[in-house]
C-alpha cells in the first residue's frame, strides 16, 4: 500500500490539468492543431487514467454508466440538430452562414461560421468521450463479476 | 536537407520496430513495440508537417489502442503459441506483394516537389479560400468542419455504431448476471 | 540510383510495412496479433497518403504571418478520419476475441479450425442434429 500513495497523489494533481488541456486543444482549434477528436480522446484517457489508478467502482461512481451510455448517442443528435437548424433558417444543411447574428447573403458571415464550427466540434466531442469511456468500461467490467 | 536526413533516420527506427512485432511471441512485449511504432508514426507525421494528424495518432494509437488490447490480454492468455505446422506461402505472399508494389513506384513523382498533381488543384485552393470565406486560419480544421461538414457527421456515425456494437457484446448488468450473457 | 532511392525511401519504407502487416494477418494464428498486424497494415496506408501531401521547405497548413509556402491540407483530412474509424474497428475485433474466448476457450486458429478443431466439431455436431 506504500506505494500506492505516490500514485494517488500524482493522480489527484494531474487530472485537473489534463482536463484543462482537452478544454483548452478544443477551444483553439481554429488556431491551432486540434479540434473535437483529440480533446474528446484526451477527455476519455483522464477517466480511463482515474480508473487505473483509484479502481473501477470509485470510478463509476463519478462518471456512472449511464451517463457515458447518454452521451454517445446525444453528440450525434448536437451535430446533426445543428444541420437541421440551418435547414429550418432558410439555408442548406449545415450552412453555417445564417447562424450569424447579422445575417447578409452577399458578405462573408464569419460569426455564424465560427459559431457553426463550434457546435459541431461540442458534438464531436461528446461522442467520442462517451464512446471511449463506455468501451472502456465494457472491457473492464467483464472479468470482474465472474469471481 | 535535414527535414530529409531526421525523416530517413525516423523511417529506419519504424522498419526496425516492425520486425520486432513481428517476431515476438510474448503478447505483453508486442504491445509494448506496438505502442512505440505509433509514436514513431507520430513523430514521422509531424516531420511531414500533418500536425493535426500526428496529435491524433499519438492520443489514439499510443493511448486507447494500448488500454483495450491490455484489457483483452488480462481476459484471454497472454502467450502466442508455435505454429503447428510451418508453411512458406505467407512468407511467398508478402515479398511477392511487395515487390509488385515497387515496380509500381517507378512512375511516381519525386518526393517533396510543389508541382505535382496531388498539389495543383483542390488542395491548394483550400488554402487560399479558407481565410477570406470562413475566417478561421487553420485550414485542416476548416475542411473539416465547414467544407466536408458532412464526411464528418458521416464518421461521427461511425463511431456512435462501433460503440453501440461493443456495448451489445460484452455489456453485462451487475445484477442479473445469474442468468448468464445472452 | 541513390539518388532514386533517397527521393523514394518515404515509398519503400511504406511498402515493408505493408509487407509485414499482411505478412502477419495471414501468417499468425493468434487472434490478438492478427488484429496488431491490421493496425500495422492501416498505419502503412496512413504514411502513403500523407507523404506525397508534403513540400520541402513548406509548413503546416496554419495560415500566419510571414510564411508562403503551405503544405497540401487535404490528405490530413482524410486520414484524420481513417484513423478515428480504424480505432473504432480494433475495438469492435477485441470484443469478438472476447466473446470467442469464453465460447471456446481458447484464441488460436489452429485449435478451432482444421481437423480436429473445436469449431469444426461443434458444426457437425449441429448439422447432423438439424439435418435428422
Amino acid at each position: 500500500m506504500r506505494l500506492d500513495i505516490i500514485l494517488r497523489i500524482v493522480t489527484k494533481m494531474m487530472l485537473p490539468f489534463m482536463l484543462m488541456f482537452a478544454l483548452y486543444v478544443h477551444f483553439h482549434g481554429d488556431f491551432s492543431p486540434g479540434g473535437g477528436f483529440q480533446a474528446g480522446v484526451i477527455i476519455g484517457a483522464a477517466v480511463v487514467f482515474h480508473a487505473l489508478v483509484f479502481g473501477l467502482y470509485p470510478t463509476q461512481k463519478i462518471v456512472t454508466p449511464r451517463l457515458a451510455e447518454i452521451m454517445m448517442p446525444a453528440g450525434v443528435l448536437i451535430y446533426a440538430g445543428v444541420g437541421v437548424i440551418t435547414l429550418v433558417l432558410g439555408e442548406n444543411f449545415l450552412g453555417y452562414d445564417v447562424l450569424d447574428g447579422h445575417y447578409d447573403p452577399t458578405k462573408n458571415n464569419y460569426h455564424g461560421q465560427e459559431r457553426g464550427v463550434l457546435w459541431i466540434e461540442v458534438g464531436v466531442l461528446t461522442t467520442v468521450a462517451g464512446t471511449i469511456i463506455s468501451i472502456f468500461y465494457a472491457f473492464a467490467g467483464r472479468g470482474r463479476l465472474e469471481k | 536537407m535535414s527535414e530529409s536526413i531526421i525523416n530517413m533516420i525516423l523511417l529506419t527506427l519504424l522498419a526496425c520496430i516492425t520486425v520486432g512485432v513481428v517476431r515476438t511471441r510474448n503478447l505483453f512485449g508486442v504491445v509494448v513495440l506496438a505502442g512505440i511504432y505509433s509514436f514513431l508514426i507520430a513523430s514521422v507525421m509531424m516531420v511531414l508537417d500533418a500536425v493535426d494528424v500526428a496529435m491524433t495518432e499519438a492520443s489514439v494509437g499510443a493511448g486507447v489502442s494500448t488500454v483495450l488490447i491490455l484489457g483483452t490480454l488480462y481476459l484471454t492468455k497472454t502467450h502466442e503459441a508455435l505454429p503447428k505446422k510451418t508453411s512458406i506461402m505467407p512468407l511467398v505472399v508478402a515479398v511477392a506483394v511487395g515487390l509488385m508494389l515497387i515496380y509500381g513506384t517507378i512512375d511516381l513523382p519525386p518526393f517533396g516537389i510543389a508541382e505535382q498533381p496531388i498539389n495543383q488543384h483542390v488542395g491548394i485552393g483550400f488554402i487560399d479560400r479558407s481565410m477570406p470565406e470562413t475566417g478561421i486560419p487553420n485550414v485542416v480544421t476548416s475542411v473539416l468542419a465547414s467544407y466536408r461538414g458532412f464526411d464528418t457527421l458521416g464518421e461521427v456515425t461511425v463511431v456512435f455504431t462501433a460503440g453501440v456494437g461493443i456495448l451489445m457484446l460484452l455489456r453485462r448488468r451487475r445484477k442479473e448476471d445469474e442468468e448468464g450473457d445472452s | 540510383m541513390i539518388e532514386d532511392i533517397v527521393t523514394n525511401y518515404n515509398y519503400f519504407i511504406t511498402i515493408f510495412l505493408m509487407s509485414c502487416g499482411l505478412y502477419i494477418v495471414v501468417a499468425r494464428g493468434n487472434m490478438v496479433k492478427k488484429l496488431i498486424g491490421l493496425g500495422l497494415f492501416q498505419t502503412s496506408v496512413y504514411l502513403l497518403y500523407l507523404s506525397p501531401g508534403k513540400i520541402l521547405g513548406g509548413t503546416p497548413p496554419i495560415i500566419g504571418e510571414g510564411y508562403e509556402v503551405y503544405s497540401n491540407p487535404l490528405p490530413h483530412v482524410l486520414i484524420l478520419t481513417a484513423i478515428v474509424v480504424g480505432v473504432a474497428t480494433l475495438g469492435l475485433g477485441l470484443a469478438l476475441v472476447v466473446r470467442i474466448n469464453e465460447a471456446y476457450g481458447t484464441i488460436e486458429e489452429d485449435d478451432l479450425f482444421g481437423k480436429g478443431g473445436i469449431a469444426d466439431e461443434e458444426d457437425a455436431d449441429q448439422g447432423m442434429g438439424g439435418g435428422a
